[in-house]
């Protein structure tokens, strides 16, 4: 779509940026753990605006003060899934329910294939539009092939 | 990956260093640098506040010596990596190791060396796990919330157990000594036990020996100095010696320094609490006199002398 022309996943935070670099990555990780958020690190290869519950990479890391413990975990990750969606969310206990406070996008398959609109025709002359994801198209452990 | 716009802290730009900046005045001698970061307090602060340790107050010294230097070096442009913090107490009980693996943590970050400054005291039980799988996750999760202060690992040697084939702790070592190597900026490590296992230990672990490049002895405390750690436990709990308490605490010191299981200030702040009990119960027996504030705060010499220690045969003082 010439609305995507680079075939992005622009979900989260700081999509519409170039990639973030480690220490920047770790100023945001500081911000949050000054303001009380618990980090967790949780990754995907389905990409889709409305995939929303991507899978855990470990239990939520509550009690850590500083960022190069959340970075060693985002490291881990990477070296186990280096051609996935990664993403670092961060909880908000502070409303008695861990709410999402921010989240973005820390590592991306080397080639984003990008989405497709799907029309599909309905009763009458409506039509209903969704969008699909061409990496989607392949079974899970051939999404992206080196 | 881009090179960001705007300036990031930490992050080595080919700008920021091409141009120097020449308005600020940079310090150039010891005294400016003091002025400006908190080393000096620091120092004074650790002096007045732990009694004897001069070992441990020397390397102190040269710690916050290292930082003031360092920082006239990058203010002539000049490289100053980081040194390795890790550290080792070894010392009898009682010498005030995990006291001062307390104080550490705060003294390394107001000095610049840790970001955060917290202190996570872990033994044994809380890095070695009971199952195969277990202990790396275990290890990890403490190492995270340990990142950016100290980590205290007290009674380190039981990490190590080569008796039983089916124990885990070599795996923790591992662990450890990789973070210790590869993130000697995130994380200070402090060790901490007995001298002789701990010699133990290292012997079996060189890898170990040769990441810590602090080992600190804990000496044992002269009589002089645990009568001093003795007037300021009382002065932090509001008590102080009555007539002749000073002179019966320190013949109750010379007497029970030669029993066996001493065990330096906490064998004091056990006599201590003993001598609170009894000044209690000498109190409780007036029933009806209004005790006053001097009363209440005075460690009588009676309270010291109705000691066992005193009961006991005394031997003859060593040579």
């Amino acid at each position: 779509m010439m609305t995507n022309p680079t075939g992005r996943l622009t979900q989260g935070q700081f999509s519409f940026l170039a990639d973030l670099t480690d220490d920047e990555i770790a100023l945001q990780v500081e911000y949050g753990l000054g303001r009380g958020f618990a980090w967790s690190v949780e990754y995907t290869d389905d990409p889709h605006p409305r995939n929303t519950y991507w899978e855990m990479f470990g239990m939520p890391m509550f009690d850590l003060k500083d960022a190069a413990g959340v970075l060693m975990e985002l490291r881990q990750c990477r070296q186990a899934f280096p051609r996935h969606y990664i993403r670092l969310v961060a909880f908000d206990s502070t409303r008695g329910v861990e709410s999402v406070a921010m989240s973005f996008i820390v590592n991306r398959p080397p080639v984003e294939p990008g989405f497709g609109l799907v029309r599909q025709e309905a009763e009458g002359r409506s039509i209903r539009y969704t969008i699909t994801s061409y990496a989607a198209v392949h079974p899970e452990a051939e999404r992206y092939p080196r | 990956m881009p090179s960001p716009l705007y300036s990031i802290p930490g992050a080595p730009t080919a700008e920021a260093a091409a141009a120097p900046v020449a308005d600020a005045p940079v310090a150039r001698t010891v005294n400016e640098v003091l002025a400006e970061s908190q080393a000096g307090l620091v120092m004074d602060e650790l002096d007045a506040a732990l009694v004897g340790l001069a070992p441990v107050k020397t390397r102190v010294r040269e710690i916050a010596a290292l930082l003031v230097i360092d920082k006239l070096r990058v203010n002539l442009g000049l490289r100053a990596e980081t040194p390795s913090l890790h550290m080792s107490f070894t010392g009898n009980p009682g010498t005030g190791k995990t006291t001062v693996a307390l104080r550490m943590a705060e003294i390394l970050h107001r000095l610049g060396y840790v970001r955060k400054g917290h202190l996570v005291a872990v033994t044994r039980d809380d890095l070695v796990g009971q199952y195969i799988g277990h202990t790396a996750p275990k290890t990890r999760e403490v190492l995270k919330k340990a990142m950016g202060g100290v980590l205290f690992i007290d009674e380190a040697y039981y990490l190590f157990r080569p008796e039983n084939e089916r124990d885990y702790g070599q795996e923790a070592i591992e662990i450890l000594l990789q973070v210790m190597e590869n993130q000697r900026d995130d994380l200070v490590v402090i060790l901490a036990g007995y001298k002789d296992r701990m010699e133990t230990f290292f012997q079996s672990n060189p890898g170990m020996r040769s990441r810590v490049a602090h080992h600190v002895d804990f000496p044992d405390y002269p009589a002089d100095d645990l009568l001093l750690i003795a007037e300021r436990m009382l002065e932090r709990q509001d008590y102080h010696f009555g007539a002749g308490g000073r002179e019966a605490f320190r013949e109750y010191l010379a007497r029970r320094i030669q029993q066996p299981q001493f065990a330096n200030a906490r064998s004091v702040r056990n006599a201590l609490d003993r001598a609170r009990l009894r000044q209690a119960r000498r109190l409780f027996e007036e029933r009806d006199r209004e005790l006053s504030r001097d009363d209440l705060t005075t460690i009588d010499a009676r309270d010291i002398r109705a000691s066992r220690v005193f009961q006991s045969p005394t031997t003859p003082p060593a040579a």
